[in-house]
């Protein structure tokens, strides 16, 4: 169960740590986080030198390469502002497993203190910067897609829901299994083709059964798959990140 | 000459890909299994949902660690207080041993006829197979398990061993190997199962079943089942043998409580079972039925190594519930006979590198998206996740090198690709380069990415990467600011 956090006040600053998937394929839904978090009057400052959090070698139990790649990440935060990031994976990554992988090893002070001021985007959006959103959109038929690592290690079911909640001319619609992985899970993708692809399969007729023009994913890899499930049998129903529809919506 | 039925099929976990590639293939078997851990997930929130269950859960997977903590200790005291209770108690360091002390306690008695109530343990060790080699013929008495030994087949499932079939299939097995009219009436079928099954409970030399909880402080033996097949193996054979793992101890009885509401309402969903079997020994002067003997045989086979390990002891704290599987995204899809091993799905892929060695089950700690549905379920709140995550690194060798076949996953390829990314990873300027030739490549990169484009559009990198946009965006702002 993940402990009851208690949120700070909405800071001047905050760092942006953008992941590697957004940073090469899906940049915009990095920098429509970062106009949703500048319009909220937050300085956001990006440290050029990130790469990667370092969870695919991590999950592929390459932990002495996961491990270097996250010591150079470590360096980059070193004022005391929050660190946003527009990933429930890459964040639980930074706040969860940070602290175990740097355990007993010189750097798990910097680990913890940095774990301590992780926040995934939409909980940043809703519990810190308590967002009210003004829709300008078309009216639409949405589904939402909360990635497994947004859901269980985060504990965030509810964040993004919340705030496409806001969007008055969005309707939100709930697809079948809606808990149920879209079976991206990284490098499973790629060591069990066959059973991620069942798994994908299913949950893309799920949110097309329901009804849904459009999925939205606070995650990059379930976006990437579930997308590129519905692209592959030519779907109309489109997926966009959270951060990139919410900003087109309500954004200027 | 007997022709070998199309349905014998012998899975192994070398060939998980191959058995759930043939699983996803397999309408029938990917109907069956969703319907049913559909109905057991729903079956489970319901007998839940006027529980704290989170309370709940912290309760059971604190009474499973206060066990684990003192397992020697407590299997003493077991041990003393079976044995002041009549209960002869026997120690088997692994299956083979515990197959030979279980044949020879059935030799001693002459027996040829044995009926087993539902235990895993002894599937682990396959005991039906080594009885037959010495002319004792082990008869399953659960429903599902019985269905499966007249299918030649193994359980798909813990606590369902047959739910890998529907009714039809059930149909056609109670017709085609028992010889009763056909029918798809599961009372009717039921009902002539228990009239198969009665006759040969009388007939029985000895019962043999497994314990769900051995108590230390009173020496008693509870078994938790559904069809009164337990009382009857555990009470009509003059001779009874309860087979267990040396994990199943718990210290008090008073344990029991908490560990059973979660065990039926997380297994299956109800908030108790028909029968709640509590033995604490043999026939007495004067009583009326029990068995003449009662064994306690317990089993290490391999339990005492994860025990040495402070992260990976967590796997012993399993109270064998199966709401793990219910659960696995992967497991729903590819059945329990994929994973070609005795315990199936999550609580499978954590245990069986243990029992089997990682070499031959390399390809099950990483069958799992790592969505974190068991963990989020598991009654002793066990990480199973992070344990398989903790087996990943093993496998590649880049753990604490105890867990037998450590380190046979790694693959110089592999492991120099890991290297090439940490480099880049940690030269930012690299990193942003290729990133922009990347973006730069982006129309010309291959539309086919090996098996993910069989199902998927293949990302394309963008043609701008983050780091790029941001450093456009701030040029943008700051003349704004400027002007
Ligand atoms: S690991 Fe947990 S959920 Fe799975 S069978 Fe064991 S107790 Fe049940």
């Amino acid at each position: 169960m993940t402990p009851i956090k208690c949120y700070p006040p909405k800071p001047p600053r905050v760092y942006l740590f953008g992941t590697c998937l957004v940073d090469l394929f899906f940049p915009e839904a990095g920098l429509d986080a970062m106009r949703l978090l500048e319009r909220e009057g937050i300085a956001v400052d990006f440290p050029e030198d990130q790469t990667c959090c370092g969870q695919p070698a991590y999950t592929s139990g390459y932990q002495d390469e996961a491990r270097a790649v996250a010591a150079a990440q470590l360096d980059l935060f070193p004022e005391p502002w929050p660190i946003v990031v527009p990933s429930g994976s890459c964040g639980g990554m930074l706040r969860h497993h940070y602290p175990k992988l740097f355990a007993g090893t010189p750097l798990e002070a910097k680990a913890n203190e940095l774990a301590g001021r992780v926040f995934e985007l939409t909980e940043f959006l809703v519990h810190v910067c308590h967002l009210e959103l003004e829709d300008r959109g078309a009216p639409e038929t949405v589904a939402m897609h909360t990635s497994c690592s947004a859901r269980r290690e985060m504990g965030l079911a509810e964040t993004g829901p919340a705030l496409l909640a806001q969007l008055g001319r969005v309707t939100l619609v709930e697809q079948a299994r809606a808990a149920e992985c879209c079976g991206f899970g990284g490098t499973f993708a790629v060591r069990h083709p066959e059973v991620s692809a069942a798994m994908v399969e299913d949950k893309s007729r799920a949110i097309e059964a329901a009804g849904a023009e459009r999925f939205v994913t606070s995650d990059c890899g379930c976006l990437m798959n579930i997308a590129g499930r519905l692209a592959h049998r030519d779907s109309e129903v489109e997926g966009e990140h959270i951060a990139s529809y919410l900003w087109r919506r309500v954004g200027q | 000459m007997s022709v070998e039925p199309p349905g014998v099929q012998t899975f192994t976990p070398q060939a998980f890909h191959r058995q759930a590639h043939d699983a996803l293939g397999n309408p029938q078997i990917r109907a069956n299994f969703r319907s049913a851990m559909d109905g057991l997930m729903g079956k489970r929130r319901e007998a839940f949902a006027d529980w704290e269950l989170e309370a709940l859960r912290e309760l059971g997977a604190s009474v499973r660690l206060r066990a684990l903590a003192q397992l020697p200790d407590l299997l003493e005291r077991l041990e003393a207080n079976c044995q002041a209770n009549g209960i002869r108690v026997h120690w088997a360091e692994d299956g083979e041993a515990a197959c030979r002390l279980i044949r020879e306690l059935c030799e001693a008695r002459g027996a040829k006829a044995v009926i087993k109530g539902k235990s895993m343990v002894t599937e682990e060790m396959h005991l039906n197979a080594h009885l037959e080699t010495a002319g004792i013929e082990a008869l399953e008495s659960d429903l599902g398990e019985y269905l499966v030994q007249l299918n030649d087949q193994t359980p798909s499932h813990i606590i369902m061993p047959a739910i890998h079939l529907n009714t039809d299939e059930i149909a056609d097995v109670m017709h085609d190997k028992t010889g009763i009219p056909r029918t798809r009436d599961v009372d009717a079928m039921t009902a002539a199962a228990r009239a198969q099954l009665r006759e040969r409970f009388m007939a029985a030399d000895v019962g043999i079943t497994g314990v769900n909880f051995a108590v230390a402080e009173t020496g008693t033996l509870c078994l938790v089942e559904n069809e009164g097949n337990g009382r009857m193996t555990t009470t009509v054979p003059p001779v009874h043998i309860a087979v267990t793992g040396i994990e199943k101890v718990v210290e008090q009885l008073r344990d029991v409580a908490p560990l059973y509401a979660l065990l039926t309402r997380s297994a299956t969903g109800q908030h108790a079972t028909t029968y709640l079997n509590m033995i604490s020994g043999p026939r007495q002067a004067g009583e009326q039925d029990g068995p003449e003997e009662v064994h306690l045989v317990l089993v290490d086979n391999g339990r005492s190594a994860i025990y040495q390990d402070d992260e990976l002891l967590d796997t012993l704290r399993c109270i064998r519930c199966g709401a793990c599987m219910n659960h696995c995204p992967v497991y729903t899809r590819v059945g329990g006979h994929s994973y070609g091993t005795t315990y199936p799905g999550p609580i499978g892929s954590i245990l069986m590198p243990h029992l089997m060695g990682l070499e031959a089950t390399k390809d099950l700690p990483t069958a799992s998206s790592l969505c974190g549905a068991c963990g989020e379920v598991c009654p002793v709140k066990i990480p199973i996740p992070a344990l398989l995550t903790r087996l990943r690194r093993e496998a590649v060798g880049e753990g604490r090198g105890n867990v037998p076949g450590a380190g046979s996953k790694r693959t110089r390829t592999e492991a120099a690709a890991w290297k090439a990314w940490q480099w880049l990873a940690t030269h930012p300027g690299a990193w942003r380069g290729a990133a922009g030739v990347a973006g730069k490549l982006g129309p010309l990169t291959p539309s086919k990415l090996g098996p993910w484009s069989d199902h998927r559009v293949a990302p394309k990198p963008a043609r701008h990467s983050l780091h790029a946009l941001i450093k456009r965006h701030r040029s943008a702002t700051d003349e704004e600011g400027q002007s």
